[in-house]
């Protein structure tokens, strides 16, 4: 009996539809050309396209962990950071994760010269977290993304960003080892939503604090 | 190999002159200079009254009531050496310096040029004289040790003594054996009857090595003049600092940063011609009001004429802002540390990726300040804020504590995600809404149930807490001691908090967002 999509169950159908996405999405990618950065194996369903890409933005409005997470990929593969604007930004869980700390560089007052200072250095390092102080005018962003595309560096925003690739947000998070007056924080589970031109997706994430390690409980797609 | 002849220009008692210039007390008086409980050189004065050399302290003091005992301190012996070696380099360029207050001279060069040996010795005389040392003796013989031996066998009246070409061996058979400094032979050959240079000179060599080894061998040859060792002329090192007076001072960073242009040139180029690059920059600002501003910067490569005008620029505004509050009347570049330019040296195709790196942060550095870039590491401590040291971009980062010590009452699980290092007030609640305080033992007077976050005035419900844990840190220090109280609470936002509480606050060490 010849089987379609339409025939298999709600769940294997889902996961036909991913399977079938990944691959136009794997083909798109090839197609224009883009070049992906080394990223978490983790976080790769997260992201639109698998991985993060070079010269574009992601914004992560309101989690510092995330924007880490994202972080560590390319900088445990060899490649410099930089963390504009973000004096609290927390070196020991950022080294916790993977970041490469000999490779990093950190601005955390960059004043109202933000944005040169963030084109400067996207032009020689290849990660770049930046926490804009203020709204940024659209036609800045438009120069400095056309920079990040120029230079293939990518860019990733605590806060809105009117160009971003995607916005990776963190919808509920549950603590775990801590109780009432007992235990300490030992890890949390996220729900990370992730918003795209073409996709709008939730994903479980699991981060713990053993072995520092983050994982994947499962992938559910919100909608398509 | 032959004997040469040698120069040995002594100033006696040269550690009591430069101890009592240190110590601002009259030479001429009873001192002795101690050293591990041994006198181990004294003034005439002290002299004249029974101290000896080797004496015990106590030994000493009773045979010298007034005596004034002062450490060793070879340190300042050079250092109150220097102008007096300057000086004999004036006019005799080849100088060794056995040790501070003793110096050999290859005899040929001084004795061709002043027309003779002892011409020579008084011209070494007259140089020493006019640095300041009317007292100093000279001996001329074949080698350095015979010459010592002849300088130090010189009377006040006849400052200098020549030994004639081949009288050496003739010279040093009388003296005794202890001369050659080496202890363990001299007891030795004391024992076998043996007790002056000549004596032993005379022994067969072969018996010698034999029994004393290779540092025998050499007492023996020295001992019947055939020493050896070579004069090997000292290298003046070269003064490398710039130096740029400003008449009228200049009050401006912009004027002084363009002013400083040729002599930061001239400065590196200095160096270059030796093949030589500054990786460590001493940078000295005189002000009218009479202050010098001293700082060392440091650069990961090498610097630039550029870089050293930035650190100059930066050094300044961290004096006053553009209009400088004192005006500047010098600016002095020194470096701190030099290298092989060979090990700096551009790859065919440039530097790399890092040059780049680099490049890019240093412009930023230039546009922000040299704080403004700055580099991580995990050093050691307890609190969160403890356990990260930065340290401006291409200055290296020396954690003062070492981050692998087990360091009990460091938080465990995972780090926070944000520092908060200006310690933001907060308030913990319980259930009536009355604040929650620690006791001495560590209790809370409630279970935390309400929260307001710093820079809000919005109650949260605490829906898990844990703790609190005590700090007590450097309690032996008044200074430093620390006394906290830490807290983990997760507000009903899902946001999770570390939180101190100390003498009778809270405040907010970390977050985890």
């Amino acid at each position: 009996m010849p089987s379609s999509a339409l025939q298999l169950a709600p769940d294997e159908r889902a996961r036909t539809v991913e399977q079938l996405q990944a691959q136009i999405r794997a083909m798109q990618a090839t197609g224009l050309g883009t070049r992906t950065l080394p990223t978490r194996p983790e976080l790769a369903p997260l992201l639109p396209g698998g991985a993060l890409k070079a010269g574009v933005a992601y914004a992560v409005p309101d989690s510092l962990t995330l924007a880490m997470l994202l972080m560590a990929g390319p900088s445990a593969a060899g490649g410099w950071c930089a963390v504009i604007g973000v004096p609290d930004f927390g070196v020991e869980a950022a080294a916790g994760f993977g970041v490469d700390l000999d490779r990093l560089v950190l601005v955390p007052q960059p004043g109202e010269h933000w944005l040169a200072v963030a084109a400067q250095i996207a032009d020689v390092l290849p990660v770049v977290l930046l926490r804009p102080p203020a709204r940024a005018a659209a036609g800045d962003t438009a120069r400095l993304a056309s920079r990040l595309r120029q230079r293939g560096s990518t860019l990733l925003v605590l806060g809105p960003w009117a160009q971003a690739e995607a916005t990776l947000e963190v919808r509920t998070t549950a603590w775990t080892g801590i109780g009432t007056g007992s235990g300490y924080l030992a890890g949390r589970d996220v729900t990370v939503t992730v918003t795209s031109r073409e996709i709008r997706a939730a994903h479980p994430v699991r981060i713990r604090d053993d072995r520092w390690c983050i994982e994947q409980a499962a992938t559910r797609l919100e909608a398509v | 190999m032959s004997t040469e002849r040698a120069i040995v220009a002594w100033c006696p008692d040269w550690p009591v002159r430069a101890g009592a210039a240190e110590a601002a007390l009259d030479p001429d008086g009873p001192i002795a200079i101690v050293e591990a409980g041994v006198v181990t050189a004294c003034s005439a004065a002290a002299r004249a009254a029974g101290v000896r050399r080797g004496l015990r302290i106590r030994e000493a003091q009773s045979r010298c009531a007034s005596l004034v005992v002062l450490p060793a301190n070879p340190a300042a012996d050079a250092r109150r050496f220097e102008p007096v070696l300057t000086a004999l380099e004036s006019g005799i360029p080849t100088v060794q310096v056995v040790r501070p207050g003793v110096v050999v001279i290859r005899a040929q060069g001084p004795a061709r040029f002043f027309g003779g040996e002892p011409e020579a010795a008084d011209a070494v005389l007259a140089l020493l004289a006019g640095a300041g040392v009317p007292e100093a003796r000279v001996g001329i013989a074949d080698g350095p040790f015979a010459a010592e031996q002849a300088a130090r066998r010189t009377t006040p009246e006849a400052r200098a003594r020549l030994v004639p070409p081949g009288g050496s061996a003739a010279f040093l058979a009388p003296l005794p054996v202890a001369l050659t400094g080496l202890p363990e032979l001299t007891a030795v050959l004391a024992k076998l009857g043996v007790r002056t240079l000549g004596e032993f000179a005379a022994l067969p060599v072969d018996q010698v090595r034999d029994r004393f080894g290779p540092a025998g061998e050499a007492a023996h040859r020295v001992a019947a003049g055939l020493d050896q060792r070579r004069v090997v002329p000292r290298v003046a090192p070269k003064d490398r600092t710039a130096t740029i007076e400003f008449e009228p001072p200049l009050d401006r960073v912009d004027q002084i940063a363009f002013a400083l242009k040729r002599t930061a040139e001239g400065f590196l180029d200095a160096l270059a011609a030796d093949l030589l690059v500054c990786t460590g920059l001493t940078v000295e600002i005189g002000t009218e009001d009479g202050g010098a501003r001293r700082r060392t910067w440091l650069h990961p490569r090498s610097f630039t004429t550029l870089d050293v005008i930035d650190r100059v620029r930066w050094q300044l505004s961290g004096i006053g802002v553009e209009a400088l509050e004192a005006a500047v009347t010098a600016v002095r570049l020194a470096p701190a540390s030099i290298d092989a330019a060979a090990n700096h040296e551009q790859g065919l195709w440039g530097g790399g990726p890092d040059e780049r790196i680099h490049h890019a942060l240093s412009r930023v550095q230039s546009m922000l300040g040299h704080e403004a870039v700055l580099t991580a590491t995990i050093g050691g401590g307890r609190l969160v804020a403890d356990r990260r040291v930065l340290a401006p971009w291409g200055e290296r980062a020396a954690p003062q504590r070492d981050p692998e010590r087990p360091w009990p009452g460091r938080l465990p699980g995972f780090g926070p995600s944000s520092v908060l290092g200006d310690r933001p007030d907060v308030a913990v609640l319980d259930p009536a809404g009355v604040p929650v305080a620690v006791d001495e033992r560590g209790m809370p007077s409630g279970p935390p149930a309400g929260f307001v976050p710093p820079a809000s005035s919005r109650r949260r419900t605490v829906t898990a807490w844990a703790g609190p844990w005590p700090v007590d840190e450097r309690w032996w220090d008044p200074v430093a001691a620390r006394s906290v109280h830490r807290l983990q609470v997760v507000d009903d936002d899902g946001s999770a908090w570390l939180l101190c509480y100390e003498a009778g606050r809270w405040w907010a060490e970390a977050r985890y967002d």
